[in-house]
């Protein structure tokens, strides 16, 4: 039991801080970001590539995967969010514009980086193991962990109790308002955009340390990272922190309490989850956020 | 003036003819060969290994002048498709090898996407090289798909029963995906596993999608089984399971019957992966000839590095040119080659000795539907497999 929770904990962690990036995006500017995980994908390769390769300091590779991320959040929304958002009303440009880029970014990615799974030397060794066996985790895993914990705090103090941060909030709360009180949506909003693909980044980088990167993975991450922001409250970022704990310890409890009825877990997760938002259609904590 | 222009004109009108049509007269024919097969998302490792494979041996071929069949010399044309693991899309790309006018295709790599090009590649007279386990495709009244690879039931008892004779492995657990390929390789297993008197202790299942493997790992640890089977795991997924097991204290031994890459174990699972017992690409180091050397070295120059997969995946383009210089009547006619396929015995280019390139299959499917390649089965140890022992399929 004690084990099933520990890993439910760790999974949810996880979970949450890739979906924190993409309920930002969401939140500032209505777009539902399909490139999100490819960007998860493009972090993981750069802490790859500057740890796993150029055998540099981890924490060096985090920063990398952060400010390319940073870099190229920033340019998808100036030069391509921004004119399309500007010229189109309809929802389906920008997310056609989100879907182009996934396969773009995942078109690139295989093209650099080969479409075999890369993992990195471990960034600490052992294992830590209470009581024999009763709960056991790596201390890569404790990092990574803790970690996510911080980088989940200092988002939120950032959003919580600074300028652009307060800024943010305000232009997902209510855009003409803010706009009305001085808020810059352009210079905000290019903000928010180069923040949520950092935060993808930085999950992709950070996790390359317990479970690498693959080129193919990015869809996938994606479609888990939607789930958890529709079970949390679209563009509500505690809602995203709630849905990834939920869909982790689901899936840790489904997968030991579950088995013995076949094959069913995922099948018990997702019909909960239809059901769940069938009552509850704005997830847990709905929108706007504040 | 007006005649000089004239003049001008017919010189380059003669010109341009010249130009395009004296290259058509020297060269070679083109037979195109066609790939049907993922070459994207989480699988893409299979299908491009497939690939690189098809187009390394095609430069080679057109290097050297092109090949003989019959009186005619041809190039060869690769043409892909990538089924982005859809069956869908996979008969669409079908549909388009048929509109080329190919009668070869090597691929697809799973079990859905080769049903799917099935009935396609049955209407319109198309020989198809599979990754793809499920018996049906193989056995009559299909005739057209040849599996290109060891098949997990004819991979999974010879592990087992080694295992069990030599390990003393007693108990065994099975991990697969939640999709069809993996959970019929699993159930393909447990019969195996069965049949030979070990007790089944699990028949999990993970989501495809799934990164950290310790919830998935963790009931079956509790368990501890001697084995641990990783039925049909991507090369990708099968360092980050071992990783979660041995992290979680699992001890007992760990294989599949599927082939994986020593690198990508080395990356992601380090020394946790020594000991881990998969289906080896057919020409491990010890049994491959000069011209596997030869095949890798031009494989890693063209591509950058090599898949060990691609010691299996070399072979299915070998049987489909042997078999056309066989009988080059088959160049547009299946049935030729289908009769072919019954009598054809040539040297095996790719290992060393008095092996030959002859179809199997016979006690599988009841007919000759898979191309005869040794199965090897490896250990990783450090690094690189070490061959464990060599068994042939029939």
């Amino acid at each position: 039991m004690e084990q099933i929770v520990v890993n439910g904990l760790y999974l949810g962690a996880q979970y949450a801080l890739i979906a924190l990036g993409l309920t930002l995006i969401f939140a500032l500017m209505n777009v539902l970001n399909f490139a999100h995980g490819q960007m998860y994908v493009l972090g993981g390769y750069m802490t790859y590539l500057v740890y796993g390769k150029l055998g540099m300091p981890f924490a060096l590779g985090l920063a990398v995967s952060a400010l390319t991320l940073l870099a190229v959040g920033a340019v998808v929304e100036k030069f391509l969010f921004r004119p399309v958002l500007r010229k189109s009303a309809r929802d389906e440009s920008s997310m056609l514009l989100a879907a182009g880029l996934a396969f773009f970014f995942d078109s690139i990615i295989l093209l650099l980086f080969g479409q075999k799974q890369h993992g990195v030397p471990k960034i600490i060794e052992g294992v830590q193991n209470w009581g024999d066996f009763t709960v056991v985790i790596p201390n890569d895993k404790i990092v990574v962990g803790v970690c996510t914990v911080l980088m989940i705090a200092a988002f939120i103090i950032f959003m919580q109790y600074t300028k652009p941060g307060r800024a943010m909030r305000a232009l997902a709360q209510d855009r003409t308002a803010a706009q009305l009180m001085g808020v810059s949506a352009d210079r905000y909003g290019m903000l928010g955009f180069a923040l949520g693909a950092m935060l993808a980044g930085l999950a992709g980088g950070l996790l390359v340390a317990t479970t690498g990167v693959s080129s193919g993975i990015g869809g996938s991450i994606s479609i888990k990272a939607f789930l958890m922001v529709m079970i949390g409250g679209a563009g509500v970022v505690p809602g995203a922190i709630a849905g990834g704990f939920i869909l982790g310890m689901m899936e840790s409890f489904g997968l030991s309490y579950l088995r013995a009825y076949g094959d069913i877990t995922y099948l018990v997760i997702f019909a909960s989850l239809m059901v769940f938002l069938s009552i509850r259609p704005h997830g847990l904590m709905g929108k706007p956020w504040g | 003036m007006q005649n000089i222009k004239k003049l001008a004109l017919a010189f380059g009108v003669a010109s341009t003819l010249s130009l395009g049509l004296a290259p058509v007269a020297n060269a070679a024919e083109t037979l195109k060969i066609g790939f049907v097969g993922v070459t994207s998302g989480a699988k893409a490792g299979w299908g491009i290994s497939n690939v690189r494979c098809m187009q390394t041996r095609a430069k080679w071929v057109n290097d050297e002048g092109g090949i003989k069949i019959g009186d005619t010399t041809y190039n060869i044309e690769i043409v892909t498709w990538d089924t982005q693991d859809n069956t869908t899309r996979a008969k669409e790309g079908m549909e388009k090898m048929v509109q080329e006018g190919i009668h070869y295709v090597i691929g697809p790599n799973t079990d859905p996407t080769a049903a799917a090009v099935r009935p396609v590649a049955e209407r319109d007279g198309v020989m198809y090289f599979p990754y793809a386990f499920p018996k049906e495709l193989y056995t009559k009244p299909a005739s057209n798909a040849v599996l290109g690879m060891i098949a997990n039931y004819q991979s999974g008892p010879a592990i087992y029963k080694y295992l069990k004779e030599n390990k003393g492995v007693k108990s065994i657990a099975f991990l697969a995906a939640n999709e069809s390929d993996a959970l019929s390789q699993r159930e393909g297993g447990i019969q195996a596993a069965k049949a030979l008197g070990l007790k089944v202790l699990a028949q999990d299942a993970y989501q495809s999608d799934t990164r950290d493997f310790a919830p998935a790992v963790t009931p079956i640890v509790k368990l501890k089984p001697d084995l641990l089977v990783l039925s049909g795991v991507a090369g990708g997924t099968a360092p980050l399971i071992i990783r979660a097991a041995r992290e979680l204290g699992y001890t007992g031994l760990m294989s599949a019957e599927t082939a994986q890459d020593a690198m990508q174990l080395k990356d992601g699972a380090g020394d946790l992966a020594n000991g881990f017992i998969s289906v080896g690409g057919a020409s491990t180091p010890e049994i491959r000839s000069a011209m596997m050397e030869e095949f890798i070295r031009r494989y890693t120059e063209d591509h950058g590095q090599y898949d060990d997969e691609s010691n299996t995946k070399v072979y299915a383009m070998e049987y489909i040119l042997e078999t056309l210089k066989a009988n080059p009547k088959a160049i547009n006619d299946v049935e030729e080659f289908k009769k072919t396929m019954d009598t054809l015995s040539v040297p095996n280019p790719y290992m060393k000795g008095d092996r030959k390139l002859e179809y199997v299959g016979l006690t599988s499917f009841g007919q000759k539907r898979q191309v005869g390649i040794p199965m090897v089965v490896t250990e990783y140890q450090d690094g690189e497999f070490q061959t464990l022992f060599v068994t042939n399929v029939d």
